[in-house]
C-alpha cells in the first residue's frame, strides 16, 4: 500500500473548520478509521430513524448523515430512491426533518451530524435561511451532490459564513486539476465516491481504490472519507490507514428492511470491530 | 410546398440562429447542476458540440442523412379548408408528421447519434414520454449500428404501448420505470442513473430541450431545422413572414425547433401551447407557464420553472398527451416567456379532442395529441385574427400512435367493440 498515511492531527490545519478538527482529534486519540452512517429522514418513519441513531451512538459511530428526502434524487440508487419517495408519501416535510435533527443533535452530542439533500430543497428554503438554520441546530456540514460547485457560489459562501461545512464529492474520474480545486473548496472532509454509478451497489475495493486515494491524499487539505459500495466489515478493514472515514449508507437500510434492528446492530458491531 | 434541398445560406445554422446561452444560462434559467461523476461526460459533450457547430461538413452530413433517410424537408401545407372553416387567418401546417418515425424527434436523435459516434460511443440511452423519442432513438441506433436502452414510465408505457412494441422490434431494450409519477420526469432520472455508470461507452440522447447545459443548446440546435425550412417555405409560398407560429410545449423541443428561425423577427408572434389537462385549478394538468402554479427550481440538472410544492418536491402532472406530461420546461422557453418573446397558452384535454376532430375532417390530417394542442391553442384565439394574417402551426407528429387514447376520448363504441372481439379471440 502506497501513500497510506492516515490522518494525524498535525496534518489538519486549523483553517479547515470545526468538523475537520473534530475528526482529527478523534484520530489523534487512536481511532484508525471513523464511521459515518446514514439515514433517510422519515423512512420508514422518524421513530425508526431515532432508534437507528441510538444504535449508531451505542456502536461508536462518529458521524451521521441525515438525508432530507427529495422527489428527484438523481444520485441515489434504487434502495434510497424508493426510501426517498416512501418518506415523501408518508408526508415528510423539510420542517419535520429540521425538528427531528434538532432533537437528535441535542440527544446525541457524541455524534457529529451532517445533512445530505438535493439543491432544490436548500434553494426553496432560501440558501441563507437554510444554512443559518443548520448552524443554529448544530448541523456540522452539508452534502448536496447536485450543487455543482462552480454554479453554487452563494451556497458555498453561506456555508463558510455560518460555519456549516460544504462537503464536496470527488470520484476516480475527477481530473487532478479539478481534484485540487475541489479539495480547496470542500470543508470538513472530502467525500470520495469510490466508483462511478449511484449509491447502493457493491464496490470492489482494491488497487484502483488505492490509486484513487493516493491521488486524493496528494492534494487533500481535510480528512478524507470513502463511500459508495461499502457493504462489509472487510471493506472498512481495507480502508484502514487509507481513509479517515468509511461511509456506510445503503447496506444499513437494506439490513433494517431485511433483518430489523437486531440485524443492524450485529452489522454495526462488526464494523466497529473493523474500525478500531 | 418544397422538395428542394435546404438552401446554401442555411448550410450551417450558426450561432445567430441558435439561441446562445451565456455560461450555460438563458437569462435566469438553465445552468449545470450535476453530480461530480458526470463532470467528465458533460465536459466531453460540450467540447464536441462546440466542435461540430463550427464544422460545415458535420451539418452537411447531418442534413444529407435527413434528406435521404428521413425524408426532409417536410412540407408546409396550406390548410385551405381549415382556413375557410374559420374565415380568419390563413393557416399553414408544418408537417413534422411526415418526418421518418412520424415526428420531429428524429431530427435530434439523428444529430446526437452522429455526435455520439464521433465521441466513440457505442450505446445510446434515452428517456421517452409518448414513446416518439424512444422510437426515434431505437431507429437511429439501428441505422447507425449502435445499441439502445430506452427508459419509459410505466404509466406512459400503458398509454403508448404501440411505441413500446416498435422500440423493442427495432432492437432496443425498453426499461419500465416504476416509481414516482411513472412518467417522463422519472424516465429522465432513471436514464441519468444509467449514465453515471455507463458514460464511458454510452451517450445520453436526451430528447427534449431541457436538462443540464449543453443539452438544451444541443437539442434546439438540431431541431432548428424545422424553423429554417418553414421560414424559407412560407417566404416562397406566401411571400412574407407569418404573423404567428404555434407549437405545443412539453419539454420544448419542437417549439424551439419551430421558433428559432423566426425569433430574430420581432413581428412574428411565437406561441407555445401547454397541456391544460383538466383545466386550471383541477390539479390535473402540466401547465408550467400559463396557470401560474410553477416556480423557479433546480432539478434534473437544471434551473427552470417547475410545478413543485412548498418544500420543492415535484408535483404529479397530467395530460391526455404523454409527451406533454412533464413537470419542468426548457430553460430557453422559461426565459423567452419571462422576456415576453414567447406567449403561452394552455389547451385542455377536451379542447384538444375537439380540435383533433376538426383537423381530421377538414384537412385529412391526423396530428398526435401532443401536436393537436398547438391547433387547439390557435383555435381558441382564431377569432382575433384577420383574413390578411398568416399563421403556421407546427404539427410535431402524427396521431396514429394515439388510436387507443383518441378512441377513448371520443368514446368510440365501434372501436370498443373491436377491442372486445380481439380480446375474446386471444382468450379463446
Amino acid at each position: 500500500m502506497k501513500n497510506g498515511t492516515a490522518l494525524s492531527s498535525g496534518s489538519i490545519s486549523s483553517t479547515t473548520g470545526e468538523l475537520a478538527e473534530r475528526i482529527a482529534r478523534t484520530a489523534a486519540a487512536g481511532k484508525p478509521i471513523q464511521l459515518m452512517t446514514h439515514q433517510i429522514l422519515g423512512y420508514p418513519d422518524f421513530d425508526a430513524n431515532y432508534e437507528m441513531i441510538r444504535l449508531f451512538h451505542e456502536n461508536g459511530v462518529e458521524i451521521v448523515e441525515l438525508q432530507l428526502p427529495f422527489s428527484e434524487p438523481i444520485a441515489d440508487g434504487p434502495v434510497f430512491l424508493k426510501a426517498n419517495q416512501a418518506s415523501l408519501e408518508n408526508g415528510t416535510t423539510t420542517e419535520q426533518c429540521l425538528r427531528f435533527a434538532r432533537k437528535v443533535v441535542a440527544d446525541f452530542p457524541g455524534i457529529a451530524f451532517v445533512f445530505m439533500t438535493y439543491y432544490n430543497i436548500v434553494v426553496r428554503q432560501g440558501i441563507q435561511a437554510f444554512v443559518r438554520t443548520c448552524a443554529d441546530i448544530g448541523i456540522r456540514g452539508l452534502i448536496v451532490p447536485d450543487a455543482y460547485p462552480e454554479e453554487s457560489d452563494d451556497f458555498l459562501q453561506a456555508c463558510r459564513e455560518h460555519g456549516v461545512e460544504p462537503i464536496l464529492i470527488v470520484t476516480p474520474y475527477t481530473s487532478d486539476e479539478r481534484l485540487a480545486y475541489l479539495s480547496r473548496q470542500t470543508g470538513g472532509f472530502l467525500y470520495c465516491a469510490a466508483r462511478k454509478g449511484v449509491t447502493g451497489s457493491k464496490t470492489t475495493f482494491g488497487e484502483e481504490t488505492d490509486a484513487f486515494l493516493a491521488r486524493v491524499r496528494a492534494v487533500a487539505r481535510t480528512p478524507v472519507a470513502v463511500g459508495f459500495g461499502i457493504q462489509h466489515a472487510e471493506d472498512v478493514a481495507f480502508l484502514r490507514g487509507k481513509s479517515d472515514i468509511a461511509i456506510i449508507g445503503t447496506r444499513l437500510l437494506t439490513l433494517l428492511e431485511e433483518e430489523g434492528l437486531p440485524g443492524v446492530e450485529r452489522f454495526l458491531k462488526s464494523l466497529s470491530g473493523a474500525a478500531s | 410546398m418544397s422538395t428542394e434541398p435546404i438552401a446554401a445560406d442555411n448550410a450551417i445554422p450558426g450561432a445567430t440562429r441558435v439561441l446562445a446561452p451565456e455560461n450555460g444560462y438563458y437569462g435566469n434559467y438553465g445552468g449545470t447542476f450535476i453530480p461530480e461523476i458526470l463532470v467528465p461526460a458533460f465536459a466531453e459533450l460540450s467540447a464536441q458540440f462546440e466542435a461540430i457547430k463550427q464544422d460545415a461538413s458535420f451539418w452537411q452530413d447531418y442534413t444529407a442523412l435527413l434528406t435521404d433517410y428521413s425524408g426532409r424537408p417536410t412540407p408546409l401545407t396550406h390548410a385551405d379548408r381549415l382556413t375557410a372553416h374559420f374565415g380568419r387567418a390563413r393557416i399553414y401546417v408544418k408537417r413534422e408528421d411526415l418526418n421518418h418515425t412520424g415526428a420531429h424527434k428524429l431530427n435530434n436523435a439523428l444529430g446526437q447519434a452522429m455526435l455520439a459516434k464521433r465521441m466513440g460511443k457505442t450505446r445510446l440511452i434515452a428517456e421517452t414520454g409518448a414513446g416518439q423519442h424512444g422510437v426515434a432513438t431505437a431507429t437511429v441506433a439501428a441505422k447507425l449500428g449502435m445499441s439502445a436502452t430506452i427508459y419509459m414510465g410505466r404509466e406512459d408505457m400503458e398509454r403508448q404501448y404501440a411505441n413500446v412494441f416498435w422500440m423493442k422490434r427495432l432492437g432496443a431494450e425498453v426499461v419500465a420505470v416504476d416509481y414516482g409519477s411513472r412518467t417522463l420526469k422519472d424516465a429522465i432520472n432513471e436514464t441519468l442513473r444509467d449514465w453515471v455508470s455507463s458514460f464511458e461507452t454510452t451517450h445520453y440522447l436526451l430528447g427534449t430541450a431541457s436538462g443540464a447545459h449543453p443539452f438544451p443548446a444541443i437539442v434546439s440546435f438540431f431541431q432548428s431545422i424545422i424553423g429554417i425550412e418553414a421560414k424559407e417555405q412560407v417566404l416562397r409560398t406566401a411571400g412574407r413572414l407569418p404573423d404567428r407560429v404555434y407549437a405545443c410545449v412539453g419539454g420544448g423541443s419542437n417549439a424551439l425547433g419551430a421558433f428559432q428561425a423566426f425569433h430574430p423577427h420581432d413581428e412574428v408572434q411565437l406561441v407555445g401551447v401547454e397541456a391544460g389537462g383538466q383545466g386550471r385549478d383541477s390539479g390535473k394538468h402540466a401547465s408550467r407557464l400559463v396557470y401560474g402554479e410553477a416556480s423557479p427550481g433546480i432539478a434534473q440538472g437544471y434551473k427552470t420553472m417547475f410545478l413543485q410544492d412548498r418544500d420543492g418536491q415535484m408535483k404529479d402532472t397530467y395530460s391526455i398527451a404523454a409527451g406533454l406530461d412533464y413537470v419542468g420546461v426548457s430553460p430557453i422557453l422559461a426565459d423567452l416567456a419571462e422576456r415576453g418573446r414567447v406567449r403561452f397558452e394552455a389547451a385542455t384535454d377536451a379542447e384538444v379532442v375537439e380540435a383533433l376532430q376538426l383537423v381530421m375532417r377538414t384537412e385529412g390530417l391526423i396530428p398526435a395529441l401532443e401536436s393537436t394542442h398547438a391547433f387547439a391553442g390557435l383555435f381558441k384565439h382564431i377569432e382575433e385574427t384577420s383574413a390578411s394574417e398568416i399563421v403556421i402551426v407546427n404539427m410535431s407528429g402524427r396521431g396514429d400512435k394515439d388510436i387507443f387514447n383518441v378512441a377513448e376520448g371520443l368514446r368510440d363504441e365501434e372501436w370498443n367493440g373491436f377491442i372486445e372481439r380481439k380480446h375474446q379471440q386471444y382468450n379463446g
